[in-house]
């Protein structure tokens, strides 16, 4: 018989193996993740949330996946405190939990998210908020390919991503709702990398800080002058963001950030594929 | 500058005009304005160059006075050059755009289906009449374990088993969105599975609120590359979950449902604002390699608790039995492959017909590779892809598939008529269409009961042939591939399918 080795389900323990990782302390409940699998964390934080835990705080995390993915509990709000480095999806589909990572995420950030909030000190690999619907994310400093993939927005439902530093290529590639603000804080007066930003684009905005050339953005975007609507959101996202980053952003001021110039990015067309395909043209 | 169209008519509207009393009923029913009443001769006409041939109007002319024939023979015959070249050709010169069509491949490639046939005991071993004793249709679709442990004095099974799910016999609906059929196509799917016992599939559109609770314990609910409708509680009302990587009727592109089809209703279960264009990307972005399938298996099992089967759904391409091996190894519970000849409510003409490969050749490349890694009990296959009929059932289970899924099929049932024009939204038989007055022509009760039927009647030969063949359970006969025998084919064709020729 061949063994199939499964990278995830291998190796887990049972819950009453690993329960000396979590320390209550009324509603706080402390984890150390050390030799945690993803399951096994994620396992531990749903005890913790069905136990009662409102607020849980996770030590030494090394690389574990999809932190918050597993805590769907129609109209339970948990604050979670990441101290590492989180896996892959953290806060995949989440709903309405908040998240805080002391230190850097890895890639997709966010995945189809629906509500709630992720905060990371530190930056983020790629695909981040990508087909997020709802909520906001705020990563410190850089971000990778792909970010804001295919965001949508309905209803009352409008994602937020803010990014203090820059992006790499694709950034809001297919975008179709919410908004993404580029800070970038990072850049030191170059102009930022991305190419075919906003490519197949078809809702939302990008509020883009510092310089970005015509032959970065995709065809599908437009660039637009900010209004005084757009300079309020911007501004007030940019109060969240320092409030957010206080203790490890010191250099800069929101006067500063905000005397720069901003551009705004908005889709050409709502239908920018509408045109190619042959309809039975008689009728 | 205007330009004329030189098309011809695909379709003659014959009006048998002692029959015909202008009661202007074919007028109602035809959605693609066909027919038209002249006042002054009191007459009914038509313009049949606007025809597509759905049948609608002849079915429900109340005095039969409607013949709607092909036309004849346009243009001189020619195997090579033949019409639908030269009329492809035309469209493309009048509009220079993608030819858009639906439904499956129509083309003439070889049916290896109807090059197949089955065994019947004869002699040496009795046939089973069905009539007389129990046969097991039963199914159970999910990974199963590599032994089991059983406690024999509690007589328990001690391993632990993963998720499964019970269908009553080895067929379910195809994953077809609310958006590509109407709400009422929807819910006759789902409350024909329901009544049957077995499982229906959102497709990529989400599910309808209302639905939910009623119907997620025979509910497949599918995570593709748009992530329509996508959330938590989509997820956990679910009997199962299904990512859509690619489907056989266009391989390798997304989707593109037009923002006239996004209704309020539809708008609020994909959760995208009305009237914006549903764009599914070709690819998922957060899946470029195996590991990243891997990724986003266990990122839906979290998010429903690992209590569901995760199930990966492919189109037949070039190397299915790689890739199917990789999913299984990526961690999918269920795989499901897609042939060439699956339908679709839009696709570009030239994915249809093209691209992708037979679904009989693909599924008997993966049953054969997952059984030699070792690895075939981990996944259960479903198989789709232009099954027409119980015999199509019988043969892909004896080539190792676990079930089947049927779409074109069940809409059949349900009153489609293969005309070809899903993509135009204006179904005649109200199935492919977001249009009220198109849609309200089919009655969720009645659609259920037609496809409940079908489930019937199919499950009714498939027992008569299992007896047949001396077999009680469906679970013999699962790549059992001794039961079939080729006829018409060549050598490699033979040893793909992994069957004697017949007479062998
Ligand atoms: S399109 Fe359908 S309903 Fe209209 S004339 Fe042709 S067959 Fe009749
Ligand atoms: S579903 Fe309707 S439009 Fe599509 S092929 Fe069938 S009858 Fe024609």
């Amino acid at each position: 018989m061949v063994r199939l080795r499964d990278p995830f389900m291998d190796c887990v323990r049972r819950l009453d193996d690993i329960a000396s990782s979590v320390d209550f302390e009324g509603n706080t409940a402390k984890i150390d993740a050390t030799g945690l699998t993803h399951k096994e964390l994620n396992d531990l934080l749903r005890v913790c949330v069905e136990k009662g835990a409102e607020k849980i705080i996770i030590k030494n995390v090394c690389g574990q996946r999809y932190i918050g993915t597993r805590l769907h509990f129609p109209g339970k709000k948990v604050e979670i405190d990441v101290f590492g480095i989180p896996g892959n999806d953290l806060g995949m589909f989440m709903n309405g939990h908040r998240i805080v990572v002391h230190g850097n995420a890895q890639d997709g950030v966010g995945n189809t998210m629906n509500d709630g909030e992720i905060v990371v000190k530190g930056r983020a690999g790629d695909v981040v908020a990508m087909s997020m619907r709802g909520g906001r994310i705020f990563i410190r400093d850089d971000v990778g390919y792909r970010t804001a993939i295919h965001m949508k927005e309905y209803r009352e439902r409008v994602p937020v991503l803010v990014v203090g530093g820059s992006s790499q290529d694709f950034l809001g590639e297919y975008m179709a709702g919410g908004s993404v603000l580029l800070l970038g804080l990072t850049l030191k007066n170059q102009k930022h990398k991305a190419n075919y930003v906003g490519t197949g684009m078809h809702g939302g905005t990008i509020y883009i800080r510092g310089k970005i050339e015509q032959y970065q953005l995709g065809k599908e975007v437009g660039v637009v002058e900010m209004e005084e609507e757009d300079y309020r959101k911007v501004e007030s996202l940019v109060k969240d963001y320092l409030r957010y980053f206080k203790d490890s952003i010191k250099n800069f001021e929101l006067d500063e950030i905000m005397g720069e110039r901003f551009i705004k990015l908005v889709p050409v067309s709502k239908r920018p594929y509408g045109r190619i395909y042959t309809y039975y043209i008689r009728y | 500058m205007a330009m004329k169209s030189h098309l011809l008519p695909e379709f003659i509207v014959e009006r048998d005009n002692e029959r015909c009393d202008s009661c202007k009923v074919c007028i109602k029913q035809c959605p693609f304005g066909v027919h038209y009443y002249d006042e002054e001769k009191d007459r009914v006409y038509s313009r049949e160059e606007l025809c597509v041939g759905c049948q609608r109007c002849v079915v429900y002319c109340p005095k039969n006075a409607l013949k709607v024939i092909p036309y004849p023979k346009h243009y001189r015959p020619n195997d090579y050059w033949n019409e639908s070249y030269i009329r492809d050709i035309k469209k493309q010169a009048e509009s220079g755009g993608i030819i858009l069509t639906s439904c499956g491949s129509a083309r003439r490639t070889k049916i290896y289906w109807d090059h197949i046939l089955l065994n019947a005991s004869q002699v040496t071993n009795p046939s089973i009449d069905p009539l007389r004793e129990p046969m097991e249709l039963r199914t159970f679709l999910g990974r199963k374990p590599d032994a089991l442990e059983i406690d024999l004095e509690n007589m328990e099974i001690k391993t632990e088993l993963h998720p499964n799910l019970m269908i009553e016999a080895p067929i379910l609906f195809a994953g077809m969105s609310y958006g590509a059929i109407s709400y009422n196509a929807f819910k006759s799917l789902a409350m024909a599975a329901k009544k049957f016992g077995t499982l229906f599939n959102t497709g990529e559109g989400g599910m309808p609120k209302d639905m939910r609770e009623e119907f997620k314990d025979c509910t497949i609910v599918q995570c593709a590359s748009g992530r329509f409708g996508v959330d938590p509680e989509y997820l956990n009302y679910s009997a199962a979950i299904e990512i859509k990587i690619g489907q056989g009727a266009k391989p390798g592109i997304g989707g593109h449902l037009p923002g006239e089809k996004v209704t309020a209703e539809i708008s609020s279960t994909r959760m995208i604002p009305e009237g914006t264009d549903a764009l599914s990307p070709a690819p998922h972005h957060d899946i470029y390699s195996i590991e990243d399938l891997s990724m986003l298996i266990y990122a839906l099992k979290e998010a429903t608790n690992y209590e569901k089967p995760v199930c990966v759904k492919i189109a037949a391409v070039h190397n299915v039995a790689a890739i199917a091996s990789g999913m299984v190894r990526a961690g999918a519970d269920i795989i499901a492959i897609d042939g060439f000849r699956g339908g679709t409510g839009a696709t570009p003409k030239i994915m249809r017909e093209h691209v992708g490969i037979p679904v009989e050749l693909a599924l008997a490349a993966v049953d054969q590779r997952l059984r030699e890694e070792g690895i075939r009990n981990k996944c259960s296959v479903i198989v789709g892809g232009g099954i027409r009929c119980a015999a199509d059932v019988v043969k892909a289970i004896a080539l190792g598939a676990d079930a089947v899924y049927i779409g074109t099929a069940a809409l059949i049932a349900l009153g489609c008529t293969m005309c070809q024009h899903c993509h135009t939204g204006k179904c005649a038989w109200g199935i492919c269409t977001q249009d009220p007055e198109l849609s309200k022509r089919l009655n969720p009760k009645v659609g259920a009961e037609r496809a409940y039927n079908l489930l019937r009647a199919w499950s009714l030969e498939i027992k008569d042939v299992l007896g047949g063949m001396g077999i009680n359970a469906i679970e013999s006969l699962r790549g059992n591939r001794d039961h079939l025998r080729g006829i018409g084919l060549e050598e490699w064709e033979l040893k793909v399918l992994g069957i004697k020729g017949a007479g062998e």
